[in-house]
């Protein structure tokens, strides 16, 4: 090769680096743009509001949690998706998000036209600007979703709603009950009498993991003052890094995406740990013994919100779609199969099982008090300490160091 | 001429596509993030190359990354140098022919078929605590050791061939030049076949090395044990981090140049 083509190729190189420094630059980090600074504490970016809806598209996209839009694949007596697509013609593509942190990125590529996100992904998306407040107008079931349910922290700013409440739970304690003798009711299950089920013990793989110690510590050590497990300073942080770190010892393996725990609680390499209701369905219903509680120190949880990206490119699908889920029926049945309890009031009455609203306490506040819902820990603490608060970069920092 | 015009398709396919591609990693590297939002701030710092040295963890990642890609290249170069030579020196051409077709077998399926299979054999109620059962052992479950057996099983025929190339090159005339000077077999082996196998070695452990070094499936899948590609991986798709991911990422990329020029000495890429 000459020396003049080696040139060449150096200046396509160099061409092609600057192409991809000077990439899209949009969302909301900038200092132009017409953001309004809100109390929230992070600049809310100007996305417009659909006014009013038209036909559908003949097409969706979304991003959801495993069971939250099942179109008869998984089980066939659980469909919700493929009425709705015969009612409205909108053929609907699903993409199953692992975890909150995969569905902000999921969102920011563009391609989706909405989320079932949970509330450690709501600001982040609100504050990237990557999806639009929501015209309840135009959402007829709205009106019966549970009033704590509306204008929230998680999924709302300054009275605006960003999305519509799809349901809630907790993150449960499960345990295999053939290989695990007696009752569990606390999470000292997997913290310091974690070291009976040493390499049997699993957790959920992600940085948000770190409020489930933060839960333990507010109960079983006062002296720390926890008050909430996502608002955590320096002294609170350090605790919780160090009993997760005492725990990795007795960890099997971490589990990030439900079908890992499903494998490894059916083939006994896990036996205690966390989990969501519809994990312990699955197993349930493929015979395998295992048992769920919510523990007496009390648990995290979610309260998921439909969220519509500010670049839908099917809109009025995707409105038609946050009706349909939230409607009374379908509300339901994925409750029911999600093992949550409903947004919508009036879903309670069209559970197959008539008591499910009252085993997942759907309109019991005391309960729920007991739940703390993911919310995407942030720099300001929220009360009088001040901007002393570990932030989520530095909650995903700790979570490397604790998995080491 | 016409060579030029030939050539300068594939080769500017390797300056854009992938030295390109080095650069846009390199220089995103030193870029941030914001802290709320998940912006990337376009700002350059050293920021996150900091965070790298200074945080006890990286470094221990980065060397337990070395380190098991070194584990496993050592691995794989003492079961394939065996198989090789059998096969290159003493199996007769049908034999040869056999093994040749069953070192390649393995690649035939899928890679993500053979980790999930080592799962299986690998678990609690798998077949390997079920053989090992009787005799009072217990296998080693999910883990480290369960990563270096999996990565070594895995890579294991990209290093019997440039082995058994190696060593079928040694012209028959220099070990017989041996034997008449009265090489006994062992002398033979230690001065003349192994010095002109070990360029092969070193070119069968470029492979080996590197493939250990930058994968993040195996390690997913049998162990909870962070390498530097699950660090990446879970600063792209968990924290979208990435610059930082970015950052860590050039941590291979200059182990490997280290290694190729160390390849380059011992005279790898002429046994290629």
């Amino acid at each position: 090769m000459s020396k003049r083509t080696t040139w060449a190729a150096l200046a396509c190189a160099a061409l092609f680096a600057a192409a991809g420094c000077g990439g899209s630059d949009n969302g909301g980090g900038g200092t132009d743009g017409g953001g309004t600074k809100a109390s929230v504490g992070f600049k809310v970016p100007n996305v417009p509001m659909q006014k009013t809806l038209g036909a559908g598209e003949g097409k969706l996209n979304i991003i959801a949690w495993a069971g939250y839009a099942e179109d008869g694949s998984t089980d066939p007596k659980v469909d919700w998706v493929t009425p709705f697509e015969k009612q409205t013609g909108c053929q609907v593509n699903v993409k199953i998000g692992n975890t909150s942190d995969e569905m902000v990125t999921l969102m920011r590529t563009g391609q989706y036209d909405g989320v079932s996100a949970s509330g450690d992904a709501t600001l982040r998306l609100i504050a990237g600007g990557d999806v639009a407040p929501v015209n309840t107008n135009l959402v007829p079931n709205y009106a019966d979703v549970f009033p704590e349910l509306k204008n929230q922290a998680f999924n709302s700013v300054n009275g605006q709603m960003y999305g519509i409440p799809h349901g809630r739970g907790a993150n449960l304690l499960m345990w295999r009950s053939d290989k695990v003798p007696g009752n569990l009711d606390s999470w000292s299950a997997v913290f310091d009498q974690g070291s009976q089920y040493k390499g049997r013990l699993t957790a959920y793989d992600n940085p948000i993991y770190i409020a489930d110690a933060a839960l333990y510590l507010k109960a079983t050590k006062p002296e720390l003052k926890i008050s909430n497990p996502y608002e955590l300073d320096d002294k609170q942080f350090q605790a919780s890094v160090d009993l997760l770190k005492q725990q990795r010892q007795n960890i099997g393996e971490y589990w990030s995406d439900y079908t890992k725990e499903q494998a490894a609680f059916t083939s006994g390499d896990s036996t205690v740990g966390t989990t969501w209701q519809v994990i312990a369905n699955l197993l349930e219903a493929d015979k395998v013994k295992v048992k769920t509680v919510l523990p007496k120190e009390g648990a995290t949880g979610w309260s998921d919100t439909w969220m519509i990206a500010s670049k839908a490119q099917h809109p009025n699908c995707m409105y038609k779609w946050m009706d349909w889920i939230i409607s009374p029926k379908v509300n339901a049945e994925v409750a029911e199969w999600f093992g949550e309890a409903p947004s919508n009031a009036k879903a309670c009455a069209e559970t197959a099982s008539k008591d499910h609203c009252k085993i997942f306490h759907a309109d019991d506040e005391a309960y729920f008090d007991k739940v703390s819902y993911w919310t995407t820990p942030r720099t300001q603490c929220g009360d009088e300490r001040g901007d002393v608060c570990k932030d989520y970069a530095q909650w995903v920092q700790a979570w490397t160091e604790i998995k080491g | 001429m016409h060579l030029g015009l030939l050539l300068s398709g594939p080769l500017g396919w390797l300056a854009v596509a992938y030295l390109g591609s080095l650069v846009v990693l390199f220089i995103s590297a030193f870029w941030q993030l914001d802290e709320f939002s998940g912006e990337i701030v376009k700002e350059p710092t050293f920021d996150n190359f900091r965070l790298l040295w200074e945080n006890d963890v990286y470094r221990t990642i980065a060397f337990r990354t070395i380190g098991i890609a070194g584990l496993v290249t050592v691995t794989d170069a003492i079961l394939a140098f065996p198989i090789a030579f059998y096969m290159a020196r003493v199996a007769s051409p049908r034999v040869r022919g056999l093994l040749v077709v069953g070192v390649l077998m393995p690649l035939w399926a899928s890679y993500l078929v053979k980790v999930y299979a080592w799962r299986v054999i690998l678990s609690e109620d798998g077949i390997l605590n079920w053989a090992l059962g009787p005799l009072g052992i217990h296998g080693p479950g999910f883990g480290f050791v369960a990563t270096w057996l999996v990565f070594s099983y895995l890579w294991l025929p990209y290093m019997i061939l440039p082995v058994y190339a190696g060593l079928e090159r040694i012209p028959d005339s220099m070990i017989d030049a041996s034997g008449d000077l009265g090489g006994r077999p062992g002398l033979t082996f230690r001065r003349v076949i192994f010095p002109l196998a070990f360029p092969a070695v070193v070119a069968g452990s470029i492979f080996t090395f590197s493939l250990t070094l930058g994968d993040y499936i195996t390690p997913q899948l049998v162990s909870s044990t962070q390498f530097i590609g699950n660090v990446v991986y879970a600063n792209v798709g968990v924290a979208n981090n990435l610059p930082l991911a970015a950052a860590f990422a050039t941590v291979p990329v200059f182990v490997m140049i280290v290694y190729l020029l160390g390849a380059r000495r011992l005279g790898a890429f002429e046994a290629l």
